[in-house]
């Protein structure tokens, strides 16, 4: 499924946060949207998403959703947004439970992502029984369990450590190479996004307007830090004065 | 030259000490037990703890003491029942509704502060002095704590849960039924709290103003007497009621609140 941004604009009141921003998520890339922070990001994904209603422009979607794809377009939140009342599993069902499924399937396919991403022996814990890591994997086998067409990350691994969001980009990209979904990911962390990404765009500081899209035409086998560095420089040089402007104003 | 570092942390640490809680309570009753035995103060003014316990026994043996109990429990049964229940819609349509909101709180704000009490006379003319105008006073009373309690419950629930409830097309009615509800239960829990302590107030505030029976009423009676070990017997009734209440609240909590 591919996703088509056109011309949209977005502001709460007098404040502007998104500028004209047109671009197409094709289908099985990963987009990911770096820029300084406060430069719309969450917006546009909240937009993309259609938890939020745009100023101006439209988002289109092309192209049909995989059979047996219950949500087509699928989050996946920064701090996780699991029901702490709920059991892992609960809050893998939570996503399934209103949708024509019958119970054995529902438990299937609960079964069958918890396995997937290694959950499967803390099925009945709690939340808050769990790493922020874990927690964060509830949140992907959750996503992964509706079989979207678009999966939409909201800066998915910035409330983890360092040593944590290593791990789990890995696995991510483990996951992502068996399904290929089409995908935007969010994140301020350039090198996040040079791991995972086909193309990055690039936001300004607020109003967001799209600096530039950057193929990052390395293999994804082949994305060793050296081999990203020229890359990653010239990321860089297009967010830093941004970065250093937003940095210095008031919220 | 070589000197051990000086430690300079620790305290600030308040654990539990079991001991000290039963001593004091029990030096209390000593001491109170002692005045009264010693004849420093006469026993119509302060009984002394036995002689509560004696007055307490008593009540139970006559079948005195199920009597006003069970007239009392149930004023606060009923008036509880309805004024949450009514408190909770109110909290819940405060904490989702624009509307609501902008209505009905400046008007809840403006009614909570008086004390209901003071409205028993008015409901005395519209239901009579039996068990109606009792029970409105309680419900009242519990309403207004509930519904603030219920709308501040729904404000707290995280606005991330209810995104994301919706970007898996959740329908409004189960996001209400399972995330808001139970994502407001601990402060609805902590209004049920405040709410049991008021309407035990209000039933004996009420029982005082007209009834046969009832625990205010047998407080009541008994000062009239100048039967101070009943009066004293019925306030421990009081106390005990409102212990009893607490300890089912918390033990709710543990219950229902046990994912925190």
């Amino acid at each position: 499924m591919n996703l088509i941004v056109e011309r949209i604009s977005h502001g709460y009141g007098p404040l502007e946060v998104l500028d004209d921003i047109s671009l197409t998520v094709e289908e099985g890339e990963i987009l990911a949207v770096i820029g300084p922070s406060g430069c719309g990001k969450s917006t546009l994904l909240g937009i993309l998403g259609g938890l939020l209603k745009a100023s101006k422009g439209r988002v289109l979607t092309e192209g049909a959703a995989p059979s047996g794809s219950l949500n087509p377009i699928t989050y996946i939140f920064q701090d996780f947004a699991l029901l702490p009342w709920r059991s892992v599993a609960g809050n893998v069902g939570f996503a399934l439970e209103h949708h024509a499924l019958d119970a054995r399937e529902r438990k299937r396919r609960i079964d069958e992502v918890l396995a997937m991403i290694g959950l499967a022996e803390f099925a009945s814990a709690l939340p808050r029984q769990l790493s922020g890591g874990m927690r964060q994997r509830v949140g992907i086998a959750r996503a992964l369990a509706v079989k979207p067409a678009i999966l939409l990350l909201d800066e998915p691994l910035s409330a983890l450590d360092a040593q944590t969001r290593e791990i789990l980009i890995e696995e991510f990209l483990a996951l992502w190479l068996a399904h290929r979904t089409t995908a935007v990911y969010v994140t301020h962390n350039l090198d996040e996004a040079l791991r995972v990404a086909d193309r990055v765009c690039v936001l300004s500081r607020r109003p967001g307007r799209i600096r530039e899209i950057v193929a990052i035409d390395v293999a994804r086998e082949e994305r060793s830090v050296a081999r990203l560095a020229p890359l990653r420089e010239r990321l860089w040089r297009l967010i830093q004065d941004e970065a250093r402007v937003a940095d210095r104003e008031y919220v | 030259m070589s000197e051990p570092l000086r430690f300079r942390g620790g305290g600030f640490v308040v654990g539990p000490k079991p001991m000290s809680s039963c001593l004091a309570g029990l030096a209390i009753i000593a001491i109170w037990q002692g005045v009264v035995s010693l004849g420093l103060v006469s026993p119509v003014f302060l009984p002394s703890p036995a002689g509560i316990a004696r007055a307490l026994g008593d009540m139970a043996l006559s079948g005195q003491l199920w009597r006003h109990l069970g007239a009392s429990l149930q004023r606060i049964g009923l008036g509880f029942a309805l004024g949450s229940a009514a408190g909770l819609a109110l909290g819940l349509a405060l904490g989702l509704l624009s509307h609501a909101r902008a209505a009905g709180l400046p008007i809840v704000s403006a009614l909570f502060p008086i004390p209901k009490i003071a409205l028993l006379p008015l409901f005395i003319l519209w239901f009579g002095i039996g068990e109606p105008s009792k029970v409105a006073t309680i419900a009242l009373g519990v309403f207004f704590p509930m519904a603030i309690a219920t709308y501040s419950g729904v404000d707290q629930v995280p606005r991330t849960l209810i995104r994301m409830a919706q970007s898996f097309d959740v329908p409004t009615h189960a996001i209400v039924a399972k995330v808001i509800l139970p994502g407001a239960l601990p402060g609805i829990l902590a209004g049920v709290r405040i709410s049991a302590s008021i309407a035990l107030i209000l039933v004996v505030a009420a029982e005082m103003i007209g009834a046969e029976f009832g625990i205010g009423a047998f407080i009541l009676t008994a000062g009239n007497l100048m039967r101070t070990e009943d009066l004293l017997a019925g306030v421990c009734l009081l106390s005990i009621l409102g212990l009893a209440v607490g300890f089912l609240v918390s033990l709710a909590e543990r219950r229902l609140l046990a994912w925190r």
